[in-house]
C-alpha cells in the first residue's frame, strides 16, 4: 500500500460519510440520547438525609451511555452494511482493490467524528450530574463531591467514556464486516453488549458471575466510569476497557479477514 | 399460493376479491422458503433454551437432595441441603420459623386467652454512626401473641395471634396465611386482648379492646394437626432490611438484628393442658440470630425474641442457592433479540430487495398486508416460543431442582409463564415489524426495538437506579412484559426487597405483558397508515 492510496481511501470514505444526511443525524441522536438518559437517571436518584448512599456519582452522571452506545454501533454497522445493501461495496472495491485498506480508512474515519460525539455527549452529562447531584442530597457536606473533571477519577471515568464509544463504534464495525447484513450485523452487537449484565445477575455461582462480569465488553468497557469502590470491581479500569479494545480488536480482523476472503 | 386463487387474475375483478387468506399465504410461503429466516427462529429458540440449560444447573454447584417427605406432613424439610439456611413449609415454599416460645402441651380441644399491654424493642441504630449498635424501636412486622403450633421442628404448622408494631392485629397461620383484626398499635392505655381456640383440624383466632367483647377474626384449617399441640406465648422481630434507602442492585443493602419484647397478663386456658409448667425456648435457632428469654412475675410474662414467622421471598435477600422460573427463563433476552432481527428483516428486506413493489402490486390493499405479515411472523415466534419455553420450565425442572432451592410454582402458574413467555416474544416480533414497516432500515429499527425493550430492564435491574425509579420503568416501556414471568408472589407480610432481579415486577403478569401488546398494536397501527399515505 502506497502512502497516496492510504490518503485517497480516507478521503474517500470521508466524502461519503460527510455527503449522507444519515451519519450527521445519527452523531446527534447519540449525542441527545446520551445526555438525556444520563440527565433522566440523575434525576431520579436522590440521598434522603440520614441515610448512606453507596452511589458512585461519577458513574451515576454517565449512565445514559449505554442507550447511546446503541446509535453509535447504528452508524457503524450502516457503514460497512449500507454499501452492501445498495451494491457500493463493488464500486468501493473496484476503485480501491486493497481491501484491508478501506477497511482501515473506514475505521479511522469512524472513530474521529465518534470520539467528537462522544466527547459532547460526555461532557453533557457530567454537566448533568454536576448541577443535578448536590440538590439531591449529594452535598460536599455528606462526603460528595461535585461531579468535576478537575477531579483525577472523575477525568479518568470521562475521557474513558470517550474512549468506550470510539471502541463500541471499531467493534461493530468489525462484526458488520463479518456478518455483512445490517439487521443481523446489530442484533448481534446489541446481544453481546446487553446480554452479559442480564446473565451475570441471574447466575448464582459467584465465580460464573466474576467471570461473565470481567469478559463482558460492556460490562468490562463500563468498568472505566467507576470512581468509588474501586476494590470491589471484578476488573480494574483501564484492564476493563482494553478487554474492551481485545474485543474489537479481535472483530475488526475477523471482518478484515472476511472481506479479503470473500466476494463482494 | 393455491392454484385455484392465483391464476384466475381477471382485471375488472376488485382487489378485494383476493381474500385475506390469500395474502396470508403468500406472506407464510415467503417467510417459510427464506433458510435464514427459519434459522434465526431456530438460533431464538435454541438461545432461550440454552441458557436456559445454564440458569438452571449448568452454572451452579452440585447439592444433595433436599431430604423430607411429602408436603403437608408435619416433619420440617430442610433447604439446608442446597446451601439456603431455611425451613420449608407446608406448602413447599421456603419459609423462616425462628421465634422465642414459651409453651406447654395442649391435648386434644381447647383455648387460650391473653392481655398484651406493651409491644417494645430494638432495632439496628444508623449505618452511619460510627460504631453501629442498637437504639429503641421496632420493626415494622415485629410480632407478639399466641400460637398454637404442631411441634417445635421448623416448618411446622401453626396458627398464632399476634400484636404487630405497625399493621394492628393479625390472625396468621401456616406462613402464608395473614388476616387483619383490630388496628392500631398496643399499650397500657390501649390493650389488645388475644384468644385462640382450637376445636379439631380448627383454630379460631378473637380479638378484643376490653376483655369483654370479642370480635372473631377468622378461622384457619390446619391439616393434619396432631391431637397434642404446642401452645402458648410467641414473640419475633425480623432482621431489619432498611429496604426504604436501598439502591437498585441490591447489593447495598444494610441493616441488622433487632429485637422485641412482649408483656403479657391474664393468661387463662382452658382444655387439658398435661404439662407441669411453662418452657421458653428459641425454636429455629440455627436459622436467626437467637435472641430470646423470658421472665415470669406473678400473673405477668414478659418475653423477649426475635427471627420470623413467614415465608421467605425470592432475590438477594434470600438466603442461599435459590432459583425462580423467572431466572431460568432468562434466556429469554437473547432469544427476544433473535426474533427482533427476524421480524424486523421479515419487512426491511422487501424494501431493500425492491420485493415490495411487487408485493403491493400483487396486494394493493397494504393494511391487509402488513396485518398478514404481524400474523405470520407473530404466530411463528409463538410456537417457537412456546416450545422453548415449554423446554426451559418443564424440561429442565429436575435438574434445577438437583442443584438449587426452586421456589415452588402450581401448575396453573407454569402454563400462564409458558404461554405469556411465546405471547411475549410474539408481541416483540410484530413491535419490530413494525418498526421495520416504519424505518424502512433494517439496523435503525432493530437497534431501536432492541433498546426500547432490553435498556430499561438493565437499567431498572442491573444499575444505581432507586427502587421507585426503576418501578416506574418497568410499568411504562415496554420492558413491563418480563412481569408475565414472574412466579413468586409478593408477601406483604415481609419487608424486603422485592425487584426484578428476584422475579418480581411492580405490574400483575398479565398487565405487564398488556403494556407490550399496546405498544406493539400502536405501533402496527402507525405503520398500517405510514405504508397507504407513502410510496414504496
Amino acid at each position: 500500500m502506497t502512502r497516496r492510496d492510504g490518503y485517497t481511501a480516507l478521503y474517500a470514505e470521508w466524502t461519503k460519510l460527510r455527503t449522507v444526511a444519515g451519519p450527521a443525524w445519527l452523531l446527534a441522536a447519540a449525542v441527545v440520547l446520551t445526555i438525556a438518559v444520563s440527565v433522566a437517571a440523575t434525576a431520579a436518584v436522590s440521598c434522603p438525609p440520614a441515610t448512606a448512599c453507596p452511589v458512585d456519582p461519577a458513574k451515576l452522571s454517565l449512565t445514559g451511555v449505554q442507550a447511546g452506545q446503541a446509535v453509535v454501533a447504528i452508524l457503524a454497522v450502516l457503514m460497512i452494511s449500507g454499501e452492501y445493501s445498495t451494491g457500493m461495496i463493488r464500486v468501493t472495491l473496484t476503485a480501491m482493490p486493497r481491501r484491508t485498506t478501506v477497511l482501515t480508512a473506514k475505521a479511522v474515519i469512524l472513530t474521529g467524528p465518534v470520539l467528537a460525539a462522544g466527547t459532547v455527549a460526555v461532557l453533557g452529562s457530567v454537566l448533568g450530574g454536576r448541577l443535578i447531584l448536590p440538590g439531591h442530597g449529594f452535598t460536599t457536606a455528606r462526603g460528595f463531591a461535585p461531579v468535576s473533571l478537575a477531579d483525577g477519577p472523575v477525568l479518568r471515568a470521562a475521557a474513558g467514556t470517550v474512549l468506550y464509544l470510539a471502541l463500541i463504534a471499531l467493534l461493530s464495525l468489525g462484526i458488520a464486516t463479518a456478518v455483512r447484513e445490517a439487521a443481523v450485523a446489530i442484533g448481534i452487537i446489541l446481544g453481546l453488549l446487553y446480554l452479559f449484565p442480564i446473565i451475570a445477575n441471574v447466575v448464582t455461582n459467584a465465580h460464573w458471575q466474576r467471570h461473565l462480569q470481567q469478559i463482558g465488553p460492556m460490562n468490562a468497557g463500563l468498568a472505566i466510569q467507576a470512581t468509588t469502590g474501586l476494590r470491589s470491581l471484578p476488573i480494574s479500569p483501564w484492564a476493563g476497557l482494553g478487554v474492551l479494545a481485545a474485543w474489537a480488536g479481535a472483530a475488526l480482523l475477523a471482518g478484515g479477514l472476511l472481506l479479503r476472503l470473500r466476494d463482494a | 399460493m393455491t392454484a385455484g386463487t392465483s391464476t384466475a387474475y381477471h382485471p375488472a375483478e376488485p382487489a378485494g376479491r383476493y381474500g385475506f387468506a390469500t395474502v396470508l399465504h403468500a406472506e407464510w410461503t415467503k417467510y417459510r422458503t427464506v433458510r435464514g429466516w427459519i434459522i434465526g427462529m431456530a438460533v431464538g429458540a435454541l438461545l432461550v433454551i440454552l441458557l436456559g440449560l445454564l440458569a438452571s444447573g449448568g452454572a451452579r454447584s452440585s447439592c444433595t437432595a433436599v431430604s423430607g417427605n411429602a408436603a403437608g406432613t408435619s416433619a420440617a424439610r430442610s433447604g439446608a441441603a442446597c446451601g439456603g439456611s431455611f425451613a420449608v413449609g407446608p406448602g413447599g415454599e421456603a419459609v423462616t420459623d425462628s421465634f422465642y416460645f414459651v409453651r406447654q402441651p395442649l391435648a386434644g380441644n381447647g383455648s387460650i386467652t391473653v392481655r398484651v399491654t406493651s409491644l417494645t424493642g430494638l432495632v439496628p441504630s444508623s449505618p452511619r454512626a460510627a460504631n453501629p449498635g442498637q437504639r429503641p424501636g421496632l420493626v415494622s412486622w415485629a410480632k407478639a401473641g399466641l400460637i398454637i403450633k404442631d411441634g417445635t421442628s421448623s416448618g411446622s404448622p401453626y396458627a398464632a395471634m399476634m400484636v404487630t408494631a405497625d399493621h394492628g392485629v393479625r390472625l396468621q397461620d401456616d406462613y402464608t396465611g395473614d388476616t387483619p383484626g383490630l388496628p392500631g398499635a398496643v399499650s397500657a392505655a390501649s390493650p389488645r386482648w388475644l384468644r385462640l381456640t382450637r376445636s379439631g383440624d380448627a383454630v379460631t383466632g378473637y380479638d378484643s379492646a376490653d376483655g369483654l367483647h370479642w370480635t372473631r377474626v377468622g378461622t384457619v384449617h390446619l391439616a393434619g394437626l396432631p391431637a397434642t399441640v404446642q401452645a402458648g406465648l410467641f414473640t419475633a422481630s425480623p432482621y431489619d432490611a432498611m429496604i426504604t434507602e436501598n439502591f437498585g442492585g441490591g447489593a447495598n443493602g444494610t441493616g441488622g438484628p433487632s429485637q422485641a419484647t412482649a408483656v403479657f397478663d391474664h393468661l387463662t386456658r382452658s382444655g387439658t393442658w398435661p404439662g407441669s409448667g411453662w418452657t421458653g425456648d428459641y425454636i429455629g435457632a440455627n436459622q436467626g440470630p437467637d435472641t430470646g428469654s423470658y421472665h415470669q412475675a406473678g400473673g405477668q410474662f414478659a418475653v423477649t425474641g426475635s427471627g420470623d414467622i413467614a415465608p421467605v421471598p425470592a432475590g438477594p435477600s434470600s438466603p442461599g442457592n435459590t432459583v425462580t422460573i423467572a431466572n431460568r427463563l432468562v434466556g429469554t433476552f437473547a432469544g427476544l433479540i433473535a426474533v427482533i432481527v427476524v421480524a424486523t428483516m421479515f419487512i426491511t428486506a422487501e424494501y431493500r430487495r425492491k420485493m415490495i413493489r411487487t408485493t403491493l402490486a400483487a396486494s394493493p390493499r397494504r393494511g391487509r398486508m402488513l396485518a398478514a405479515k404481524a400474523l405470520v411472523i407473530g404466530s411463528v415466534t409463538f410456537v417457537a416460543g412456546l416450545l422453548a419455553a415449554t423446554i426451559v420450565v418443564l424440561g429442565f425442572a429436575q435438574l434445577a431442582r438437583s442443584r438449587a432451592y426452586v421456589f415452588p410454582a402450581s401448575g396453573l402458574t407454569e402454563l400462564r409463564i409458558i404461554v405469556g413467555t411465546a405471547a411475549l416474544l410474539a408481541a416483540a416480533a410484530v413491535l419490530a415489524l413494525a418498526a421495520g414497516a416504519v424505518l424502512r432500515r433494517s439496523a435503525a429499527a432493530v437497534a431501536a426495538v432492541i433498546v426500547a425493550i432490553v435498556i430499561p430492564y438493565i437499567l431498572a435491574e442491573a444499575s444505581v437506579l432507586p427502587v421507585s425509579a426503576a418501578d416506574w420503568l418497568l410499568r411504562i416501556t415496554p420492558a413491563a412484559a418480563f412481569a408475565i414471568q414472574q412466579s413468586v408472589p409478593q408477601y406483604p407480610q415481609v419487608t424486603a426487597l422485592y425487584s426484578p432481579n428476584g422475579g418480581y415486577y411492580p405490574l400483575a403478569p398479565w398487565a405487564g405483558l398488556a403494556v407490550l401488546a399496546g405498544y406493539a398494536a400502536l405501533a402496527l397501527g402507525l405503520a398500517i397508515v405510514l405504508i397507504r399515505r407513502r410510496d414504496a
